[in-house]
Formats: C-alpha cells, structure tokens, sequence
C-alpha cells in the first residue's frame, strides 16, 4: 500500500504531509486565537455600551459578508504594511512578517467576527434567572462567568464552533493564493512537478478530508462530555 | 487612492462580473435541483445507496472548494487529455472550457451543502402530513413535489438564504483556473498597475452590493410568502 502510494507520488508525499502540517498549525492557531477574540467581543456586547456594540456589529457585518479570498488578501498585504509601519515606529527597522504568521492572524481575525455571533447568540440562550441567583449569592462577574455563564453556554455554542473550526480548515486553503504554504499549494506543486494532477489533488483532497472528520469525532465526544448530566431533550 | 485604472478596465469589470454571475446562478439552481435527490436518497434509499450519497455529500462538505476545483479542472481534465480513446472517440469533451469544469465543480459543491440542509429538513416534515398525502392517493413522486419537499423547504427558508449568500462569498475561487472573472480581472489590474487596496476595496464593495441585493431578493419572496411558487 505504502510503495504503491509512493510510486503514484514520486517522492512527493513528504511535501504533501509537511504541508498537511502547515495546514493543521495555521488552523489551529487561526482557530483559537478567532475563538478567544469573538469570545472577547461577546462578552463586550454583552455589556451593552452603544458605541462598542455598533463598531462590533460592523466588523460582524463586513467580515460575514464579504468573501474570505478578497479578505484574506487584502488582510495579507495591509498586514505587512502595518506590521511593517508598527516595527518601525518601535524602531526595529524593516520586518518583513512571515507568511505563514500572516495567514494565521488574517485566518484569526475572519473567524473572530463568526465566533462572536456564536458566543452572543449561546450567551443570550442562558436563562437570566440563573445570572441573577448567581448575583444575589455575592458572586463577582468573573466568578459568575467561570462558573455559570461558561458551563452553560458551552455547548450550545459547541456545534456552532465545529463548523466554524471546517470552515477555518477549508479557508486555510485559500492562502494559498498568496503564496504561503500549507496543503493546497502542497498539493499544486506536487502536480505540477509530476504531472500526476488527478492523484495529487485526490491525495489533497483527502488529507483535508480525513482531518474534518477525525476533528468532528472529537468535537462530538466533547458535546458529550460538556452535556454529561443534562437532560436529554 | 489612486482610480485611474477604473474607466480602462470597465468593460473587462462588467464581463468579469457577468462570468461570476453565470457561474453563481447556475451553481444554484443546479446545485439545488441535484440537492433534491441526493438528501432523498439518504432517507429513503437502500443501505448501499444512502451510504454512497452521504459519503458523497460529507467528502464535499468536509474538503475546500479550491481542491475541488483543481481536481475537476486540472485533475479530470488531465485524465481526459492523457486517454487516447476518449479523445478521439468524444472529440468535443477535449474542447471542453474551463466554464464547464467550474460550473460543474461549484454546482456539485453546492448540491452537497443543500442535501445536508435538505436532509435535515426532510426529516423534519411532520409524519401525518406526509400520510395524509399518501392516503389521498398521491404517487411517491406527487407527494415529494406536492407535500414533503414545500413543507421542508418552507422550514428552512431562512438556511436557504444563508446557503446562497454564502455561495456567492465563494465564486471569487473561480479565478485560481483559467476563466476570467470579475476576481481575475481585479488581480490583473493589481498586477499591471502595481496597486493593492484600490481594487481589492472595489471588488469588496461589489459583493457587499450583491449580497445586499440577494437579500432583498430573498426578504421580498419571504414577505410575499414563498407557498404561492411551492405548492
């Protein structure tokens, strides 16, 4: 199996599974690091201030409804120059921001304006009545977030956050067009080296395949655990 | 800012957009006429085939758009290429243009997306309403177009909506292959005149019109009440 794989692929699988790497580390760190900031803008438009809601609200809105290709470029080049503009102003000289650093904080920000429409939402879904007993017993608001509004929030918003984590994976794709690599550009030079396109991109195609669901068992088991106890309804 | 380049590129812009129009509208309704089987053969098909047509709809689901479109157009049309007996024998599937690996690429993508929708819809239609259909006599077929899929489509309408949107955030994929949409020509103006945020900003703007435009679209059928185009 493994020589018939490699004679199909020339030699070209350790380049497919390096970028299968690439792919899994810019998704993962895009991934949590968009979950921590939509979870963050949540909880700010929780508050209720007019101002951060409306400049949340518009962020929300642009990044939902622009494509992820034209934003992910235009986040790519504006990241260089701003980083670039930043690194000056602290006097480091030119930094030139590494590609796979940039997709990972262009891929972050596209899935921060998602994860905070799902934490707003599973965050509205927890009943008042449970805050305000949470209050009348003396708890602070960091103790009532750790303890009553986390636990019950969760996983209403863990199928929410599942498609969320493929529609990261299957957006990582996408950087490729800006030339950083990670499994699709993988997957590109590997044909285009060996003219064996049909049996690169099907390789491609099912490395990403086999991450979405091996990851979606695993948001399934975690359902289950966060639900243990709960009524089934 | 500089928009020198908008007046000069003009008419490429509109074709562009006329090529990302087709490819989307097309993907849709294709997409959705080949969603309609491929969620029913996951209910009511045999063990064999709703397997087959769940398999199908998951890989689609779970693998990016992009590869998919590689596979089709580099892929399949390598493979059709490199055999000699299909080339001569059907010497017009040679000539077929990249459009069609695209149209056939995003159609499918979207018909996967849909059938899981669907599915879930489908399943959702109340058992009685489906057996009233039945005891009045209706074929299995009279009672999917008449009775079970207006009643499911009717429950997801909004899903629907979102679905359309979303695959209109897609179509910019188009221009990684040869054809030249409103994407490809936005790339070619930031290549030739060396700017960045000027096109990127127009064609944003273009989508946010578009989508704008197809929410309207979908709010006005939805205040008029969507039965009346169902039943």
């Amino acid at each position: 199996m493994l020589s018939w794989l490699s004679s199909v692929l020339q030699g070209y699988q350790w380049l497919l599974l390096d970028g299968l790497w690439q792919t899994l580390l810019i998704s993962v760190l895009a991934y949590l690091i968009g979950s921590a900031i939509g979870f963050c803008l949540a909880l700010a438009n929780g508050t209720g201030v007019r101002s951060i809601s409306i400049a949340i609200k518009t962020y929300t809105y642009l990044f939902r409804a622009l494509p992820e290709l034209i934003l992910i470029m235009l986040l790519y080049y504006a990241s260089d120059d701003l980083f670039g503009w930043v690194f000056k102003l602290f006097g480091f000289g030119q930094v030139q921001l590494n590609g796979t650093t940039a997709a990972i904080i262009v891929l972050a920000f596209v899935s921060a304006a998602f994860a905070c429409e799902i934490f707003s939402a599973a965050i509205k879904a927890v009943p008042i009545g449970m805050v305000e007993d949470a209050i009348s017993l003396g708890m602070g608001p960091m103790l009532r977030l750790r303890r009553i509004i986390f636990p019950i929030m969760l996983p209403l918003a863990l199928p929410g956050l599942a498609n969320l984590w493929l529609m990261v994976v299957r957006g990582s794709s996408l950087v490729s067009v800006v030339g950083v690599m990670e499994l699709a550009l993988a997957a590109e030079q590997g044909a285009g080296a060996t003219k064996a396109y049909f049996a690169f991109y099907l390789a491609g195609m099912a490395l990403y395949l086999v991450v979405a669901l091996f990851t979606l068992q695993l948001f399934y088991k975690a359902e289950q655990h966060l639900r243990r106890g709960q009524l089934a309804i | 800012m500089n928009w020198s380049w908008l007046p000069e590129f003009a008419p490429q812009l509109l074709q562009g957009l006329g090529v990302t129009l087709l490819v989307f509208s097309v993907s849709v309704c294709a997409g959705f006429i080949v969603a309609v089987p491929l969620a029913l053969a996951q209910i009511r098909g045999t063990w064999l085939i709703a397997k087959l047509a769940g398999g199908f709809c998951s890989t689609l689901r779970g693998t990016p758009l992009l590869m998919q479109l590689f596979l089709f157009y580099y892929g399949i049309g390598s493979l059709i290429a490199s055999a000699p007996a299909v080339r001569e024998g059907l010497p017009w599937l040679v000539r077929l243009d990249a459009i069609w690996y695209v149209l056939a690429a995003f159609s499918l993508n979207f018909a996967a997306h849909e059938a899981e929708v669907l599915r879930a819809a489908l399943l959702g239609v109340p058992r009685g309403e489906i057996e009233a259909a039945e005891s009045y006599g209706l074929s299995p077929l009279q009672v999917v177009r008449h009775v079970w899929l207006p009643s499911a489509i009717l429950r997801v309408y909004p899903v629907l909506a979102n679905d359309v949107i979303a695959q209109l955030k897609t179509t910019p994929v188009i221009f990684t292959v040869p054809v030249v949409d409103v994407m490809a020509v936005v790339n070619r103006v930031m290549q030739d005149r060396l700017l960045v945020y000027e096109p990127l900003i127009f064609i944003g703007v273009i989508y946010l019109i578009l989508s704008f435009l197809i929410l309207q679209f979908f709010a006005m059928v939805g205040r008029r009440g969507p039965q009346r185009w169902l039943a």
